[in-house]
């Protein structure tokens, strides 16, 4: 026999769950009673963080995490405030983000589109995310961000390197503080000729997707621009492991510089190998032949341990920065977690913050008031200096970091050193250059 | 020419990786007729063994140096490890420097070790079951067994340098200079290949194992203990496996996902070799390798636009149209 | 009924009151409740469910009945997706065309693939279709860009010419996928007390669907053909011997799981107009298979089963990170709370894969016949204790 057990809060709940039935006609609302996707009623709101978990750049999104974590702290006004301190913008008062103490939910991108979708899918339609965020790689970042246009929330990117983001594929609900391939190689080029001289011949290995190309093209335009010549550019499979069979015929290709166009485990074995058939150390056309590596992550140069060593390459953000908000963002992250940020952490930090600071600005988290709050906003003490997120193609325009292997690490951080900030307005192009053209914003979609 | 020549060792090195992995599979396959799909986390787990080898002998103890600050600003934590405190700072960095050999001999133990309870714990319980079966249960302890890698040693791959000495390129002939490593890995391979053929073919032990995996019920009645024999041989197929991990480890870092990456080709190599036929595993991986390595020259792809992407499955399918058994396959195994 | 035996139609009906009431039997716990976390009745979640179902059904005609173990069934689902994705931009958002386009376009693909790999048996077999698969995927990732959009994907765009339908829509968005205006987006939540149950228009066209193609396998199943697929399986040799051609019968249950999966794919592009390349990597035809066993082989509703154990593991267990864990213990002191976090944590967010693993291995080591046979067995378990209740009742079932 079943027992009975009434008590008062018992019979209240099943009071008010046949009330619930009761009402059950007039309680079928189309979802269109919102004024926007996921609009957060409560005295909370949630955020969705996106990021790889599983798959090869699990480490990335361990730190993408990470950052996450902190940026929430100190939104909430916990720890010590971090880049809210010498954040420009004063608006956030660490009481959440208008007054609702925020919450986030976590997903596992496996760094696949499909996956990836499914993921930032169930965070707006099961936990009501009213942002997603995060990411390590262009492609993931270009599907999410289509799906959260169509979807009507924000999507801050993170890692995502790909012209095509805020390039052909940009979307008005979509918005990218990570520099691209084209920043990398206006940044560089200066600096490859005040190294390596006007006279040099280039050989590109790159990896074949749309990422290695936009890259490689962006990266041969501003070297030729210097008066280098491309001899070579030869793609790459992405499954490849083993790069010898590319890396063998460089050195009698009578080129004097390599370029490799990879990213993640791509880069580590080419680089590895490339470095094990001597390039590093060999001579060609009468001179040092030299090796660079546009896009360079402090994790991934970890990977490629000694290698590394006198590589050139750009990247968005390092620890070693010593402008305010970086020594403050290294400082409250180190000392949570004991060991510095990465650039990964670091970009997904500041969208978070940037974000939080829009909706404040805007009074509202409807997609379209926050879109309108970052268009055009300028701000500063986030890292990288004066940055400006551009409107007509949601793209932060901010200094960019040369970085070099360092070549005599002082601790297993100490990989890069900073050999030049290139200022933002050397890397600044037009909206409708030809790398970028191609696609439209469209209208912002606050969805419902 | 000289293009071609450096194209024909890379080939062979490949070609040395996919042999060895390849000839670990057939053994399993061959004798104990099971599809191991744990095959290419056993080629891993090599691999770590070296990340193990080098983490233990880098194990420091910590002296702060008040003099240096570290990135927060706080005195910095010098580490020596205590190898160098033990024999001296010069034949502790030797030790250090020389742990992939050194590893190797520290894999074999424990390789077999593994073999033999992935076998006796699981695979056993495997042998009447269908190849489905078979599939699933080695798929799912590859995922363990590289989520349990991940968990300790991170995603990112972790380098694992050759010695200084055994580092650096070799000059071949004129214009034609290769990587000592990548030499010695070859060499290392067919050292070990030549072994397990030896093995089989001149010891009692071989000649049993030979005669189980063609005929394993008349070896049973002839009444011997075909299974033991066979554990011993999944004990080795594991060693094979790993030692080709260990001494990849040089060539690309080591990743918890290495397996998986070699996992489809080995059994492409395996296949193309013919089922149950070792010389054929053996040649087969030197082939794809070498056509691989072809595969990706400019002259070819110039012509040919993405044709390095698929090589390797391209062979593949035209070689099992041509030959219905693979290169060396004997009949009536897994049809 | 429809022509099926008393089992079957039984069958069937459980099979249409489960995908019908899913939205209920999804979400049982209250939303705002810490065990929300496993709730799985949201519209993505559950397409998913109902559309690998389809690719997972499919799979079976073949792998099932022939015992042909083809590793490149996604190639078929990648290709759907493809054509029903490039409908989309060409013609027009109505998800009809797409998915009969998706469907021919697989199915004139696995013809193809079928023909050229159905000439081998047993692993030379599955290592064609491997090679087929990989094939498609490395091209569709780099040299095939044009056609395919390579890393990112197929994605419906403001400047597709649509001839039947608008390029975009009067506020300047993209126009969303619809059967005849009905779209697959819209949805209705309905509130009753704390619980929330959300009705998608997506995920009922999806379940129709998969009823539709889950008669079709039943049909097939006992059908003379069936029976057939079912005897070259059991030795192909003895049909030789009896003078029957065996390779028409298995070509044709190529293609039709072939189309199964392009039908599958183009369900998959109408609910989400997005196709990407990795749906054709060969981790994605070994995630079919790997359904297929979870499931139970060569049954009815195995594969549906194992498609849904997979889904909600990668969608529900990658979920729950620390925080989660933290909240559901926190009732515990805090050192046994942070215990149990720490004990757990290896298992769930970033380490779903590990317990996948450790799942495959525990079915497939005590349960031979996949999830279905554990079914049967708890089934057998209760149906003895109600004996036992009795006591008298002697057995008047008739042996299965």
């Amino acid at each position: 026999m079943s027992k009975t057990n009434l008590t008062r809060r018992g019979v209240l709940k099943s009071g008010a769950v046949a009330g619930a039935g009761v009402a059950l006609p007039t309680i079928f609302t189309a979802s269109s009673a919102a004024a926007y996707t996921n609009e957060p009623t409560g005295a909370s709101v949630t955020l969705g963080f996106n990021v790889p978990q599983t798959g090869p750049y699990a480490d990335e999104g361990a730190d993408e995490l990470r950052a996450y974590e902190l940026a929430v702290e100190h939104l909430n006004g916990g720890g010590d405030g971090g880049m809210l301190n010498t954040f420009s913008s004063k608006e956030l008062k660490g009481d959440g983000i208008l007054g609702k103490k925020v919450e986030f939910v976590t997903g596992d991108t496996q760094t696949k589109s499909d996956a990836a979708r499914a993921s930032a899918k169930s965070m707006i339609e099961k936990d009501g995310a009213v942002m997603i965020t995060g990411g390590s790689s262009s492609g993931v970042a270009i599907a999410v961000q289509g799906l959260c246009q169509e979807a009507g929330v924000i999507f801050m990117a993170g890692l995502t390197h790909s012209n095509d983001t805020t390039g052909k594929d940009k979307k008005a609900n979509g918005f990218r503080h990570f520099f691209n391939g084209y920043m990398s190689g206006a940044a560089l080029a200066p600096v490859l000729k005040g190294l390596y001289g006007d006279d040099r011949k280039a050989y590109h290995l790159t990896a074949d997707y749309t990422w290695g190309w936009t890259q490689q093209e962006s990266i041969a335009a501003a070297t030729e621009a210097l008066g280098w010549e491309t001899v070579n550019n030869v793609l790459t499979p992405l499954a490849s492991t083993d790069f010898s069979s590319y890396i063998a015929p460089v050195l009698n290709s009578g080129a004097d510089v390599l370029v490799l166009n990879h990213y993640g485990g791509n880069m580590v074995n080419s680089l590895t190998n490339a470095v094990q058939f001597g390039l590093r150390e060999a001579q060609a056309n009468g001179k040092n032949f030299e090796i660079v590596v546009p896009l360079f992550s402090r994790l991934m140069a970890r990977g490629a341990g000694e290698n590394i060593k006198g590589i050139l390459g750009s990247t968005n953000w390092h620890w070693s920065l010593q402008d305010e908000g970086s020594k403050a963002f290294v400082k409250s992250f180190g000392t949570k977690y004991g060991f510095p940020p990465s650039q990964a952490a670091h970009t997904t930090y500041c969208q978070t913050l940037l974000y939080a600071d829009a909706c404040q600005r805007a009074g509202t988290f409807n997609p379209c008031g926050v879109a309108e709050a970052l268009e055009g906003f300028e701000f500063d003490g986030l890292g990288n200096g004066k940055t400006l997120y551009r409107a007509e193609d949601h793209q932060c325009f901010k200094d960019v970091l040369v970085v070099k292997g360092k070549e005599n690490p002082t601790s297993e951080f100490d990989l890069l050193e900073v050999v030049e900030v290139t200022p933002a307005a050397q890397v600044t192009y037009d909206p409708e250059h030809p790398m970028f053209a191609g696609g439209q914003l469209g209208s912002c979609n606050p969805g419902a | 020419m000289d293009v071609f020549l450096t194209q024909i060792l890379n080939g062979l090195d490949k070609g040395s990786a996919y042999a060895l992995i390849a000839l670990g599979l057939t053994l399993i396959f061959g004798t104990l007729g099971v599809v191991n799909f744990a095959h290419g986390a056993l080629f891993m787990i090599g691999a770590f063994c070296s990340v193990f080898l080098q983490r233990l002998l880098n194990l420091s103890y910590e002296t702060v140096d008040p003099t240096k600050t570290d990135f927060l600003g706080n005195p910095a934590v010098i580490k020596t490890p205590y190898v160098e405190s033990w024999f001296g700072p010069e034949m502790g960095a030797a030790i250090i420097d020389w742990s992939v050999p050194l590893a190797v001999l520290f894999a074999i133990p424990i390789m077999i070790a593994i073999g033999f309870i992935m076998e006796r714990g699981l695979i056993k319980h495997f042998y009447k079951r269908e190849h489905a079966d078979q599939i699933l249960v080695t798929f799912g302890l590859a995922i363990v067994l590289q989520e349990v890698i991940k968990a300790v040693y991170g995603a990112n791959p972790i380098q694992t340098p050759a010695p200084d000495a055994l580092s650096g390129v070799a000059v071949l002939a004129e214009g034609v200079v290769y990587p000592v490593w990548r030499i010695v890995y070859f060499f290392f391979s067919v050292v070990v290949i030549g072994a397990v053929f030896a093995f089989l073919q001149f010891t009692t032990f071989g000649m049993v194992v030979r005669a189980g995996m063609a005929d394993r019920e008349t070896v049973g009645l002839l009444g011997i203990d075909i299974d033991k024999r066979f554990t011993l041989m999944f004990g080795l197929a594991a060693a094979v496996a790993g030692l080709a991990g260990v001494m990849y480890g040089p060539i690309n870092a080591p990743n918890y996902h290495m397996g998986m990456d070699f996992l489809v080709l080995s059994f492409v190599v395996v296949v193309v070799g013919g089922m149950g036929s070792l010389p054929g595993a053996v040649a087969a991986g030197f082939l794809l390798g070498i056509l691989e390595s072809f595969a990706s020259m400019t002259a070819v792809t110039d012509i040919i636009p993405g044709i390095n992407q698929i090589i390797i499955y391209l062979v593949a399918i035209i070689i099992l149209l041509v030959r219905p058994r693979g290169l060396m396959g004997r009949k009536g195994v897994m049809e | 009924m429809l022509g099926l035996g008393k089992k079957d139609a039984s069958l069937l009906l459980v099979v249409v009151a489960l995908t019908m009431l899913a939205p209920f039997i999804l979400n049982p716990f209250p939303s705002d409740s810490g065990m929300a976390q496993f709730n799985a009745g949201y519209p993505d979640l559950m397409q998913r469910f109902v559309i690998f179902g389809i690719f997972a059904i499919g799979f079976n005609i073949l792998f099932g009945l022939t015992g042909y173990l083809s590793f490149g069934h996604a190639a078929f689902l990648g290709v759907g997706s493809y054509s029903a994705v490039w409908m989309f931009k060409l013609l027009s958002m109505n998800i009809l065309p797409a998915i009969i386009l998706s469907v021919i376009i697989a199915g004139l693909f696995s013809l193809l693939i079928g023909w050229v790999s159905l000439r081998r048996t047993g692993i030379y077999f599955s290592i064609l279709t491997l090679a087929f698969a990989q094939m498609s995927f490395a091209l569709a990732y780099s040299v095939l860009t044009p056609l395919t959009n390579g890393e990112t994907g197929l994605q419906v765009t403001l400047d597709d010419p649509r001839i039947l339908g608008v390029s975009a829509t009067a506020d300047g968005s993209i126009p969303v996928t619809n059967l005849f205006g009905l779209e697959m987006r819209s949805a209705y939540d309905m509130i009753v007390g704390p619980w929330t149950f959300t009705f998608s228009v997506g995920y009922y066209v999806c379940a129709i669907v998969m009823i539709a193609a889950f008669y079709l396998s039943i049909r097939i199943f006992r059908s003379p053909f069936g029976m057939m697929l079912r005897a070259i399986k059991s030795n192909q040799t003895r049909m030789n011997y009896t003078g029957l051609n065996p390779k028409p019968y298995t070509l044709a249950a190529f293609v039709i799981s072939g189309m199964y999966a392009g039908l599958a794919g183009g369900l998959m592009a109408s609910m989400d107009p997005l196709a990407g390349a990795e749906r054709m990597q060969w981790t994605a035809s070994g995630e079919v298979v790997l359904m297929t066993i979870l499931g139970g082989v060569g049954t009815l509703i195995g594969p549906i089963l194992g498609a849904g154990m997979i889904k909600y593991f990668e969608n529900i267990f990658s979920k729950i990170n620390d925080g989660v864990l933290h909240t559901w213990f926190s009732f515990l002191p805090d050192g046994i709370e942070n215990f149990m976090v720490a004990v757990i944590h290896p298992f769930v967010g970033k380490g779903w894969h590990l317990t996948l693993g450790l799942i495959f291995m525990l079915v497939v080591t005590f349960l031979p016949g996949g999830l279905v046979e554990g079914g049967q067995r708890i089934a057998k378990a209760l149906r003895k204790k109600d004996k036992d209740d009795d006591g008298k009742s002697p057995s008047t079932e008739p042996a299965e």
